[in-house]
């Protein structure tokens, strides 16, 4: 299934836009998202160590299964206040 | 009532909006734009959020809090974009029966939005160079603007 992430701050400057499309197995957790999008975009993988997964604008856990419908970005350490 | 806004922050409404007859305190919290951090000048701060999301845990925020505290009203206000020196980039007001609530719901929910609500600040120094900030992590997004 072809999944789109959206990246925020640091994730977005690395990786030069702020989606991208990745290409994942059906059912795909989000640990495997992580796998995938490291593979694809090595400047990703300091960040992306201390970064969350949210999955329809919540934070999701590590064995989350995806769908093809799910929203899905990449959240780095916040900053706000 | 949260909000996330590009307009400055209008704390003296913010203030109005909390303050009721049912509370006999109200706490008013701003988040301002510091010059010297560690010896470092700013010139400015630029925010970016994820907003569905930054509205969501705001609200939820807001929930847990009046779960946990008799407040009587709250305001949360986030700005986004550019924020000038001095000027407020986050708002927090609460209005309770008695003070103690008011500060320690005050105090907790700022600390749980620096926490939990995505929503990132870019240090723009005064070198000329710009940084995203990522607290706990050694990402180094420096870069000429």
């Amino acid at each position: 299934m072809r999944l789109t992430i959206q990246l925020f701050a640091a994730a977005k400057q690395f990786a030069g836009k702020g989606k991208i499309e990745l290409e994942l197995d059906e059912r795909a957790t989000v640990h495997q998202l992580r796998e995938v999008l490291v593979a694809e975009y090595p400047e990703l993988r300091l960040l992306l160590s201390h970064a969350r997964v949210a999955v329809n604008a919540d934070y999701a856990l590590e064995d989350q299964e995806l769908r093809p419908s799910d929203e899905i970005a990449i959240i780095p350490p916040v900053s706000g206040g | 009532m949260v909000q996330l806004t590009h307009n400055p922050i209008d704390a003296a409404a913010a203030v109005a909006h909390v303050q009721t007859s049912a509370a006999g305190a109200v706490v008013l919290f701003l988040g301002t734009t510091r010059e010297f951090t560690e010896g470092r000048q700013t010139v400015r701060l630029s925010y970016e959020s994820y907003p569905k999301m930054a509205e969501r845990k705001l609200a939820e925020l807001e929930a847990a809090a009046c779960e946990r505290w008799p407040i009587a009203k709250c305001v949360l206000i986030h700005r986004l974009g550019v924020v000038e020196l001095g000027e407020a980039s986050v708002l927090v007001a609460v209005s309770t029966p008695h003070r103690k609530e008011a500060f320690a719901a005050a105090q907790w929910l700022m600390d749980q939005i620096k926490k939990e609500v995505p929503i990132w600040k870019q240090e723009q120094w005064a070198d000329g160079t710009a940084g995203w900030v990522h607290p706990g992590t050694e990402v180094n997004s420096a870069d000429s603007p």
